[in-house]
């Protein structure tokens, strides 16, 4: 039923209250959020600013010093390449895992359908307890990851507590947490592509990979686009992993976006820094969240059409 | 039916294998831990066969942790239940702000509601901090630094989406024409919300709840940022104890178990409706 018959159908004598009702309806959460926003404003207002929590009377007006001062700061850099190495790499390989896995459990028997719910424990756990974890299971002294490590000639295997496995480590965790989001989506997108193409290719004896790569990889795009664009969104912004397992180090060798950003707080209360280091990324997830969410309402609206 | 040679199946059958491994083991081995005693974690090669022991558990449960060198105080349990108290209060002041707005965005397209609509979904995507880092000022200011009330709000970004954005498609599922037929019989459009819209989209509604509960309870990063020691939920709480002196591995294990174990079980409960509450009500599972 459409609006407009809506209007002309409905009972009289609501319409002042039928007008303003939805704006009622809405009005608490509208509120409990803009609360929210102005500390966003005041991240902008921030950013421009020389503010030290440690000197408070210096603070002062610097326009776009933080974010020049950044061209040359070769922290800064260091934080944008780990960031965006630890997007793409986890989101590729949570992509490519995710896939094989929800095609291996694609056909809907006890077992497998047994399989994917128990493979979507890992995603319940809070990423930050997975750390935990995982940091319990890599203890050098005790960890069975680390045993396992020396049976097969790796002795001191450092894991997250050496720069150059740091990242390794992170990202194991990351994929372990993760994987599970991309193959659960892609796989009710497998379920629920038509059978006929698979049948008439199978009458034809088309081969599996002509399969695969034309009927199958474009009817599944547009569930990839969206669990991949969802998780680089989470991704890039990773801090619960990354900080519970490492805190940003060793060194700086973690210093991704929120973690460099909450160091800059906290540690060396440069409050101006930080905010930058934030309104950076957050224009970096803006842009990503725009293709994300275009992609997002064409499935939803195909979700919608099935109900 | 595809035809599958015996070698497809058997190499299926090791791939399966595999994954079920690397993704259950961790769970598996901390469970195992937690019922160990220090001596049994600390020996190598690290043993699968043990005796249980409860004690990790009675050191959370009673608070107090009896060593060599003293009685040690462990505040688990106070993180334990200022994760429930956060979530539990978080998700209903979430249902009660966003049930209403779900409704009014899928039921009336009002001027602006779609772009209210997606500013709420933004909060979804925009990092935490960009919001934390000036709202730990102004708390100070505020006097809301470290209160429940304080985190509750902040804890509205997680849950408010969720519940707006999954609740709204559940009542676009509810074909206008029964509400309308009830509003006909005379009925006020309260009524009509209450006896037919809740009632209809009400397992969509625990549902997304239920979710909300979930990612409230994971969360780290906002208590992280705005609550100290005693207004800590488990997850930043057992990280503090990995730092801590005294405390022993199985008592950290122990603690993971009792925290991961109520997300978990919800997660088990509410299956069917994780797909689509993961992706917002993008994709039905």
């Amino acid at each position: 039923m459409t609006a407009a018959t809506m209007q002309r159908n409905r009972p009289s004598g609501f319409r002042i209250s039928k007008r303003v009702l939805p704006y009622v309806l809405s009005l608490p959460a509208l509120l409990v959020c803009i609360g929210i926003l102005i500390p966003f404003f005041t991240s902008v207002v921030y950013s421009f600013q020389r503010y030290r929590l440690s000197q408070p009377w210096a603070r002062q007006f610097n326009w776009g010093d933080n974010y020049i001062s950044f061209f040359t700061d070769p922290r800064f850099w260091n934080t944008l390449e780990i960031s965006l190495l630890y997007a793409g790499i986890t989101v590729l390989l949570e992509l490519l895992l995710g896939l094989g896995i929800a095609m291996l459990l694609q056909k809907r028997s006890t077992l497998n359908n047994f399989i994917s719910i128990m493979l979507l424990m890992p995603l319940m756990t809070a990423p930050a307890l997975a750390a935990l974890m995982w940091k319990l299971m890599t203890n050098p002294g005790f960890g069975v990851l680390s045993y396992l490590a020396s049976l097969i000639g790796l002795h001191d295997f450092r894991w997250a507590s050496s720069p150059s496995t740091a990242l390794f480590t992170v990202v194991l965790v990351d994929i372990w947490v993760y994987t599970p989001f991309i193959m659960i989506l892609l796989l009710a997108g497998l379920r629920s592509l038509p059978t006929q193409p698979f049948e008439a290719a199978a009458l034809d004896g088309v081969p599996r990979s002509f399969v695969f790569f034309r009927i199958t990889l474009p009817m599944l795009t547009p569930y990839i686009l969206t669990a991949t664009l969802f998780r680089l969104l989470d991704s890039i912004q990773q801090f619960d992993i990354i900080y519970a397992m490492t805190q940003g180090g060793p060194g700086d060798t973690l210093t991704v976006f929120q973690v460099e950003a909450y160091l800059n707080f906290f540690q060396s209360t440069n409050v101006g820094r930080s905010a930058a280091l934030m309104i950076i990324l957050w224009a970096i997830t803006y842009f990503l969240s725009n293709i994300f969410i275009k992609n997002w309402l064409r499935l939803r609206e195909r979700a919608r059409g099935q109900a | 039916m595809e035809h599958t040679s015996l070698l497809e199946r058997i190499l299926r059958g090791i791939a399966l294998t595999l994954v079920v491994i690397f993704f259950m083991f961790p769970i598996v081995w901390i469970f195992m831990m937690s019922f160990q005693t220090n001596e049994t974690i600390l020996r190598i090669p690290p043993q699968l066969v043990f005796k249980p022991t409860l004690a990790n558990y009675t050191a959370l449960i009673t608070g107090k942790l009896t060593t060599a060198a003293g009685t040690l105080d462990i505040a688990f349990m106070r993180n334990l239940w200022n994760s429930v108290f956060l979530s539990v209060t978080s998700v209903a002041v979430a249902l009660l702000l966003g049930v209403p707005a779900a409704y009014a965005f899928a039921r009336h397209k009002f001027r602006g509601s779609e772009d209210i609509a997606f500013t709420l979904l933004s909060f979804r995507f925009a990092p935490a901090l960009l919001v934390l880092l000036p709202l730990t000022l102004y708390f100070q200011k505020l006097g809301l630094a470290n209160t429940y009330i304080g985190l509750i709000w902040v804890y509205q970004l997680i849950c408010l989406p969720l519940i707006l954005w999954i609740v709204r498609g559940y009542f676009e599922d509810i074909p206008a024409d029964i509400e309308y037929a009830y509003r006909i019989a005379g009925h006020s459009w309260f009524a009509t919300f209450r006896k037919i819209a809740l009632p209809l989209a009400g397992p969509g509604i625990a549902a997304a709840g239920l979710l909300a509960f979930i990612f409230a309870w994971n969360n780290f990063v906002f208590a992280l940022v705005l609550a100290s020691a005693d207004k800590q939920p488990v997850t930043v709480g057992a990280l503090a104890f990995i730092t801590s002196s005294g405390i022993q591995y199985g008592q950290i294990s122990a603690a993971i178990v009792l925290s991961i174990t109520p997300t978990l079980a919800l997660a088990l409960y509410a299956q069917r409706y994780l797909v689509e509450g993961l992706s917002l009500g993008a994709v039905k599972g």
